[in-house]
C-alpha cells in the first residue's frame, strides 16, 4: 500500500504561489516523472509529498493514509537529492548505513541490507572510501544505495542526474528504472528532461507555473499534448506552432483564430503534389546523421523539419513544405488542445 | 652585472621590507629575550652578568610564579571548554530563519567589537561592592552583598565569566561561517533517516565543525595564556595573587620591579609553553579531523 494521492496541493510564500492546486495520483509501484522547466514547482511538490515543507493547503495521502501532519521521518519515503547529499565525513558504508543505525537496526539485519544494496549498485568494492574519493557516478550510487537500504516503498529523486554526464546519464537511467521495477518501488522523479520522462516514466506529470498541464503516459504527452506548451516542452526539435489564420485548409489552417501545431519529423518537404503547400526559405540546415533539421523561415514565423538521412538543401533556397492534415493539432487562442481528447489512441497492430 | 645576478638583486630587494619587519619585531626579540634570559638584573654598581640557567633555577623556586601558572591552568580550564560551547549553542540558533536573526547575530558579536578596557570597565561595575549591578540585584532578593573582585575564593571565577562573555560571540563568527558552508540537504537527508536534532549534530555537525573547533581552540588557548588589559583594570593580580596570571607577571616583573631578565625568563617559558600546547592540539587532533 503505497500508492500516492496529491489532492489540491498549495504551497505558498506570501503572494508566490510555488505550487497552485495540484493534483495527481500515483499508481503503487509505478514510476512516475515530475517534468517541468526550472521554476514551475516541481521540486517543491516533491518536498512537499516528502514532508520537508509544511504545505499551505490540500492534502496528500501514501497508502491511503494522510500524511499532512505526519513527520517526514514516519511518511514511508526515501529521497535522493540532486546533491546527492552523501555526509563528507562518513565512509561509503557509514553513509548508507546511517538511517538504519539512528533507526536502531540490528547489526546482522543491517549486514544482510548493506550487501544487499551494495550489490545491486556496484558499490561493493567501495565502501570504506570517503564520498570525496569517488567520481560522480559512484557518488549517485551512493545514494541510491541509501534510499535501497531503508526499505522504504515510496522513493523520491530530485533530479538525481543532472549533475552527470550524457554517457552515464543514460546508463543510470536505465540503472534505476531497473531497480524501481525489481524493488516494486512506487517512485516519484522529478526532472526537466524530457528524454528522461519520455524513456524512464509510467506516467508524466508536466508542470508550468505550479499547476499540472498534462498528465498521462509519455505517449499520450508526446501524440495528444493538451496545450501548446505541453506540444513544446515535449520533443526535440519542439513542435512547430503556427498560426492558423495564415495557412491553407489542407494544412490545417482554418478563420477564427487559434494555432496549428504539427511535428517536426511529420513536416515533408519534396511532396507538394497534393495540393500545394507551403513556400518557405530554409534559413539553417543541421545534418545529424541519422536524420537532418532543416529550419525555414516564412511570413516572419519559423518552422522546423526533421527528415531521414542527409538533405541536399543550401541555406536561402526555397522549398514547399506540407504535411498530412491527419497529423495536425489545433489549439485554440490561450493554447488549448480544441477536440479535448488527449489521450492517445491505441498503437496499431 | 649579468642578467641572471640581476634577478636575484630584485627578488631581495622585493623581499627586504617583509624581511625587515619580521626580523626587527618578531626574530630579533625573540632571540634577545632568549638571551637576556641567561643573564642576571643589572643595576648602576652591579653590571649584568652571564649566569647561564640561574634565571630559570630562581623561577622553579619562585613560588608566584606557581601560583600564577596554576591560575593561567584554571583560567583556561574555565574560559575554553565554556566558550566554545556557548559559541556553537548561539551560531545554532542564529543559523536558524528567525525573526530580527542579524540583530541577534550583531548582539552576540557586540563584545567582540568592544576596547577590552572598556569592557573591563563594564563588569567593574557590574562587580563593585554594594553599588554594583550584581549586588544590587541580589539586594532585591535580600541576599547580602559580596566583594567579588576582593575575595580571594571569587575573582578568578569573576575573571573567567567576564572572558567567557567576550570570546563565546567571537568564536559564534567562526562556527556560523562554518555552518553556512554545511549544505543543508544534509539535515534533510538525516531528518528523512529519522534522525533527532541531536543525533545530527552529534553524528553530522560536530564532525563537520571540526575543523573550525581546531582552530578556535588554539586561538582559545593562546588568548587565555595572553589576557592581560582586564587585569589592569580589574584586579591588578589581586588580591594575593589570586587572578594574576602569566602575562601580567611578566610585566609586573618588566615594568613594576623592573626585572627584565626575570621577565625575560618568564617570556621564554610562555613561548615554549603556548608551542607545546599549540603543536599538541595540532597533532592530537588533526588526525581525527575530517577537512572537506
Amino acid at each position: 500500500m503505497s500508492g500516492i494521492e496529491v489532492e489540491n496541493l498549495v504551497k505558498a510564500w506570501g503572494e508566490q504561489r510555488a505550487v497552485d492546486g495540484v493534483s495527481f495520483q500515483v499508481p503503487e509501484g509505478a514510476l512516475t516523472v515530475l517534468l517541468g522547466p526550472s521554476g514551475c514547482g516541481k521540486s517543491t511538490i516533491l518536498r512537499l509529498i516528502a514532508g520537508l515543507e509544511e504545505a499551505t493547503a490540500g492534502s496528500t495521502r501514501i497508502g491511503g493514509r494522510d500524511v499532512g501532519r505526519t513527520d517526514a521521518a514516519r511518511r514511508g519515503v526515501s529521497m535522493v537529492f540532486q546533491s546527492y547529499a552523501l555526509f563528507p565525513h562518513l565512509s561509503v558504508r557509514e553513509n548508507i548505513l546511517f538511517g538504519l543505525r539512528v533507526r536502531r537496526v540490528a547489526a546482522d539485519e543491517r549486514r544482510r541490507r548493506l550487501d544487499r544494496a551494495a550489490a545491486l549498485v556496484g558499490l561493493a568494492d567501495l565502501l570504506e572510501r570517503k564520498p570525496a574519493q569517488l567520481s560522480g557516478g559512484q557518488r549517485q550510487r551512493v545514494a541510491l544505495a541509501r534510499a535501497i537500504v531503508s526499505e522504504q516503498p515510496v522513493c523520491l529523486m530530485d533530479e538525481p542526474l543532472s549533475n552527470l554526464d550524457a554517457k552515464l546519464r543514460a546508463e543510470m537511467r536505465d540503472e534505476i528504472r531497473d531497480l524501481q521495477r525489481r524493488l516494486g518501488l512506487t517512485m516519484v522523479y522529478v526532472t526537466h528532461d524530457q528524454t528522461e520522462a519520455m524513456t524512464m516514466a509510467d506516467q508524466v506529470v508536466l508542470l508550468r507555473d505550479g499547476r499540472v498541464v498534462q498528465a498521462g503516459p509519455p505517449a499520450d504527452l508526446y501524440e495528444r499534448p493538451a496545450t501548446a506548451f505541453a506540444a513544446r516542452f515535449i520533443g526535440m526539435p519542439p513542435m512547430n506552432i503556427l498560426r492558423r489564420d495564415r495557412l491553407p485548409p489542407d494544412l490545417g489552417g482554418g478563420a477564427g483564430g487559434g494555432w496549428v501545431g504539427v511535428r517536426p519529423e511529420h513536416v515533408d518537404l519534396e511532396g507538394c503534389g497534393e495540393g500545394g503547400g507551403l513556400a518557405a526559405t530554409v534559413a539553417a540546415v543541421d545534418y545529424l546523421g541519422a536524420e537532418t533539421v532543416v529550419r525555414l523561415h516564412r511570413n516572419g514565423e519559423t518552422l522546423m523539419a526533421r527528415r531521414e538521412g542527409r538533405l541536399r538543401l543550401d541555406p536561402g533556397a526555397t522549398v514547399v513544405a506540407a504535411w498530412p492534415r491527419g497529423r495536425v493539432h489545433v489549439f485554440d487562442d490561450k493554447g488549448i488542445r480544441r477536440d479535448g481528447r488527449i489521450t492517445a489512441p491505441p498503437l496499431p497492430g | 652585472m649579468t642578467r641572471d645576478a640581476m634577478r636575484h638583486v630584485y627578488g631581495w630587494l622585493l623581499l627586504t621590507p617583509a624581511a625587515i619587519l619580521l626580523v626587527a619585531f618578531t626574530h630579533y626579540p625573540t632571540v634577545a629575550t632568549v638571551l637576556d634570559s641567561l643573564y642576571s638584573k643589572g643595576s648602576a654598581i652591579r653590571p649584568s652578568r652571564f649566569v647561564g640557567l640561574g634565571q630559570y633555577a630562581q623561577l622553579a623556586d619562585d613560588p608566584i610564579f606557581w601560583k600564577v601558572l596554576a591560575n593561567n591552568a584554571w583560567f583556561a580550564l574555565g574560559t575554553i571548554p565554556a566558550s566554545v560551547a556557548l559559541a556553537i549553542a548561539m551560531a545554532l540558533l542564529v543559523n536558524r530563519a528567525l525573526p530580527g536573526r542579524a540583530l541577534v547575530r550583531m548582539a552576540y558579536f557586540t563584545p567582540t567589537i568592544l576596547p577590552m578596557i572598556a569592557v573591563a570597565n563594564i563588569w567593574l561595575f557590574f562587580y563593585t561592592p554594594d553599588i554594583g549591578l550584581i549586588d544590587q540585584v541580589l539586594s532585591v532578593f535580600g541576599l547580602p552583598g559580596h566583594n567579588w573582585l576582593g575575595d580571594t575564593a571569587t575573582v578568578l571565577p569573576a575573571i573567567i565569566a567576564m572572558t567567557i562573555w567576550k570570546e563565546a560571540g567571537f568564536f559564534m563568527i567562526f562556527y556560523l561561517a562554518a555552518l553556512q558552508n554545511i549544505p543543508p540537504e544534509l539535515g534533510e537527508a538525516a531528518r528523512l533517516e529519522g534522525a533527532s536534532r541531536w543525533t545530527y549534530f552529534r553524528r553530522v555537525l560536530f564532525p563537520l565543525l571540526m575543523p573550525t573547533t581546531l582552530f578556535v581552540l588554539i586561538n582559545a588557548v593562546l588568548n587565555s595564556f595572553k589576557l592581560v588589559d582586564h587585569l589592569f583594570v580589574l584586579t591588578k593580580g589581586g588580591p594575593d595573587n589570586a587572578s594574576n596570571l602569566l602575562l601580567y607577571y611578566i610585566f609586573e616583573s618588566a615594568f613594576s620591579y623592573f626585572d627584565t631578565n626575570y621577565a625575560a625568563t618568564l617570556t621564554v617559558v610562555l613561548l615554549a609553553l603556548l608551542a607545546v600546547l599549540a603543536l599538541a592540539q595540532f597533532f592530537a587532533l588533526d588526525r581525527r579531523i575530517h577537512y572537506w
